[in-house]
């Protein structure tokens, strides 16, 4: 399946990457080493991989969304909302898996009423879920009852702070999480199906797909996405904070997807850029951060990585670059009309 | 009116070239001081490209235009609001929260030094639409008053500032019977000025009622100019329609098998299609005929679950069936080619190998993709077969030609195997080679023993490929012809047959 087409799909994001990260080279010159030590993986590179976590998981969702021309604005507050649930379930004494079962069954629920919304109700996408984004963080209090509920389940705060061969647990989620996606919308007519609704729903629904359906599987998908993203937030702090969990991470998800190529106006998609994306991202506050610049100067310099980013991607830019490409060597050929159609 | 015989506009070898299309070719128009011209044809015949073409909106791959005596070669909607041509639009284009008076004379209102002279437009204003005949408070926001006084603001103000040419594009759709008597007033007293009036419109009666001379477009060429007073609605129509192969020989249409497939029993649904029955056979072409808007498309749509219908029953087979959504019906062995390509047929930006299989694999389900060498076999199977023109398979379907597309979405059918093909206007705005391959497809089709309904405006192409044709009228089904009754002539009169009658009473 891993095809030339698919190289040159996120050939953009990869050059990005390898970018941002020689200029991380560039202000901190042990940016790639990593050690061993205490049984895990210590490293400026794996930090980027782990705390670029939550944004990777959003993306994930939010690429699907984004696919069918719709955009879900509630994930930061989905996140609360999961990381609260986790957390009161196992305060109250319940198993750990219990509790992520719980945050995600509440996410789940949560993008089934988006999807309600959006695909039965017909309201546009981003007003539909700016409904959830404003009340789901009252909800959130409403479980955690105005407090920050901290936990000590050891079961719980791996997910969000602990292992596995080294690897820190989150990195291992969002990548394996990622790699499904990839692969099952991929491998299963999903994707297709996903992409020709973005592209031309009235076409799609004479074609006989189940539109209704499958927007409303993108929204649920996005919902799960936001809670496993809300348990490992909840679990890396040991608390689930309603006020603050996810904060903005929404805007961060769109950025990354975005940022991967993907058009806001729906249609193809790539959940592998999109996630390179939300690496690029994490690259850029590392970039920040590394270079040791005043805080003061963070989210100015991040904008104008990005918007430099967006820039090199814009279709004017894009078209300029074809233009040059094309206008050195000789076209081979003339795609559209083959010499037959004009001899009739 | 003025005596002056040089025409106020002539146009000639007015040519539009679209990818894949030829637009218009070589039309030519000419309007008489005075006159109020209908423009005519069904959708799709030219007369909005002629209009943007006439306009500046496009530019003309061709052609001459002189007004008033003078070259003249209109750049943009602006550019030709300067030389004398104005244009109404259907939906009124002017500012609803301004006051009536500020829409007039938006962009060069009276000033008072730096200040607009509020009073002195107002009264400008009120002027003006009294020589029309209303009397009206300018000073009120123009959202105060109904459709059609906008559209005469509207026309106010295009013929202030041009006052040669105004082209009034669908100017009474959406009015009614005394709004567009209103309207008909104002028409009159702008001939009476020696206004040139270019009337588009598809009621006939209204352009009888109204108009001098009609020029009628049917695919992008003119197929005549006619003096009003000299000819019936019957012929307008018939040249609107078309029937120059009339003289051309008929096959003798295969007899269709006779097993009885889909009965459909007073399906409607309430302003949109009086309820209708229609039984169809297996290896049977049943032709849709009417004027615009007279319920083919809706007849389609109903049929297909793409509308649903307030009642009715269908019975497949003998069986009762539930048709709800296009998705009932495909599982049923139905299919619809939409008459809107672009807007409801393909999927642009896919590939034309996704919009192949796009039907197959809906049904299918997501969870069975078909396999890639599969999907290559009914592509390329199709691609050979209907004979597609494609640089590749990977292309995305909205860089092939129009009748590429048809092509294509008739093989997302066909892929399917369905028992039951809809086809809305299958040859619309498709060049002639793809015209004709698409027509003999039909004809093959019906011979493999699969049952169509085919909805056309083109008249001979119905006499050739159909066994029997419903015709309707305002969203009615008013007759059927069989076998050897369809002819142009025969669907012609069906068609006309109340109008004529309302117009000789």
């Amino acid at each position: 399946m891993i095809s030339y087409n698919f190289f040159k799909r996120i050939m953009p994001q990869m050059i990005i990457l390898g970018v941002v990260l020689f200029l991380n080279l560039l202000v901190f010159p042990d940016f790639f080493v990593i050690e061993f030590q205490n049984g895990r993986l210590f490293g400026n590179v794996i930090d980027v991989l782990n705390r670029g976590a939550p944004t990777a998981l959003l993306c994930i969702g939010m690429t699907l969304v984004i696919a069918t021309k719709g955009i879900d604005l509630s994930v930061g507050a989905v996140m609360a909302i999961a990381g609260a649930t986790a957390a009161s379930l196992v305060v109250d004494g319940h198993y750990w898996l219990t509790a992520v079962i719980g945050a995600l069954t509440v996410g789940a629920i949560c993008g089934l009423w988006n999807g309600f919304l959006v695909a039965i109700l017909r309201i546009q996408p981003i007003v539909a879920t700016l409904v959830l984004m404003v009340a789901g963080r009252g909800v959130a209090q409403l479980i955690t009852e105005g407090t920050i509920l901290t936990f000590l389940d050891e079961g719980l705060i791996h997910l969000g702070a602990g292992t596995v061969f080294g690897i820190p647990t989150p990195v291992l989620i969002w990548i394996f999480l990622g790699g499904l996606a990839a692969f099952f919308v991929r491998r299963t007519a999903l994707g297709m199906l996903i992409e020709s609704i973005g592209i031309n729903e009235a076409s799609s629904r004479l074609a006989g797909i189940n539109s209704r359906i499958l927007l409303i599987c993108v929204y649920v998908v996005s919902g799960i996405c936001a809670a496993v993203a809300g348990v490992i937030v909840a679990a890396d702090i040991q608390g689930a904070d309603a006020n603050n969990a996810g904060l903005w991470l929404e805007l961060d998800a769109i950025l990354a997807v975005v940022i991967g190529g993907n058009s806001l106006l729906g249609g193809r998609f790539s959940i592998v850029a999109s996630l390179l994306g939300a690496i690029i991202i994490q690259s850029v506050n590392s970039l920040i951060l590394l270079s040791g610049m005043p805080p003061e100067f963070n989210l100015v310099i991040k904008a104008l990585l990005i918007l430099a980013i967006l820039v090199i991607q814009s279709p004017r830019v894009g078209h300029l670059i074809y233009i040059m490409r094309a206008s050195s060597p000789p076209i081979k050929s003339d795609p559209l009309t083959p010499a037959k159609e004009s001899n009739r | 009116m003025t005596n002056d015989p040089t025409p106020m506009l002539h146009a000639t070898g007015i040519s539009k070239f679209f990818p894949g299309t030829i637009a218009l070719d070589d039309v030519e128009i000419t309007l008489n001081r005075g006159e109020i011209h209908a423009l005519l044809g069904e959708n799709g015949a030219g007369k909005s490209t002629l209009i943007k073409c006439l306009t500046g909106v496009y530019r003309r791959d061709g052609g001459e235009i002189t007004l008033d005596g003078k070259h003249v070669n209109p750049q943009s909607t602006n550019h030709s609001q300067i030389l004398g041509i104005g244009t109404v639009y259907q939906e009124v284009n002017l500012l609803p929260n301004l006051t009536v008076a500020e829409n007039l004379h938006l962009g060069r209102q009276p000033m008072y030094g730096p200040f607009v002279a509020r009073r002195a437009m107002n009264a400008a204003a009120k002027k003006s639409l009294l020589e029309f005949g209303i009397d009206i408070d300018p000073a009120q926001p123009l959202s105060d008053y109904p459709v059609a006084i906008q559209q005469i603001v509207a026309i106010a103000r295009a013929v202030e500032m041009s006052g040669k040419v105004l082209i009034l594009d669908e100017p009474t759709a959406s009015l009614d019977l005394d709004e567009v008597k209103l309207l008909f007033s104002v028409i009159r007293q702008l001939k009476a000025r020696g206004i040139a009036v270019v009337f588009i419109t598809h009621f006939l009666d209204q352009v009888f009622e109204i108009c001098d001379r009609a020029t009628v477009l049917r695919n992008g060429q003119v197929v005549g100019t006619r003096e009003l007073n000299q000819v019936s609605q019957t012929d307008i129509i018939s040249l609107m329609l078309g029937r120059q192969l009339e003289a051309r020989l008929q096959e003798p249409k295969p007899k269709s098998s006779g097993t009885l497939l889909l009965q459909i029993k007073e399906l409607g649904k309430s302003g949109m299609l009086a309820p209708f029955n229609l039984n169809i056979h297996k290896g049977e072409v049943v032709g849709l005929a009417g004027l615009l808007g007279s319920g083919r498309t809706e007849t389609a749509n109903l049929i297909f679950g793409a509308v649903k219908a307030d009642f009715g029953q269908l019975k497949l087979h003998n069986k009762h069936i539930q048709i709800n959504n296009p998705r009932d019906a495909v599982a049923h062995g139905f299919a619809l080619c939409p008459e809107d390509r672009k807007t409801e047929g393909i999927v642009g930006d896919l590939s034309v190998r996704e919009n192949i299989i796009l039907a197959l694999q809906a049904r299918q389900g997501w969870l069975r993709p078909i396999s890639r060498r599969k999907v290559d076999e009914i592509a390329q199977h199709y691609v050979r077969t209907l004979d597609i023109r494609l640089a590749n398979l990977e292309m995305p379907i909205r860089l092939l030609s129009g009748g590429n597309q048809q092509k294509v979405l008739l093989a997302r059918w066909l892929a399917t195997d369905p028992d039951f093909l809809i086809l809305d206007e299958p040859t619309r705005g498709i060049d002639i080679g793809a015209h004709s391959e698409i027509i003999a497809l039909i004809g093959q089709l019906q011979k493999d023993g699969m049952a169509l309904l085919v909805a056309s405006s083109e008249m001979e192409e119905l006499v050739t490929y159909a066994n029997r044709v419903i015709v309707l009228r305002d969203h009615k089904q008013v007759g059927e012809l069989t076998g050897a009754e369809i002819t142009s002539n025969n669907i012609i009169r069906a068609i006309a047959a109340e109008t004529e009658h309302e117009g000789i009473a």
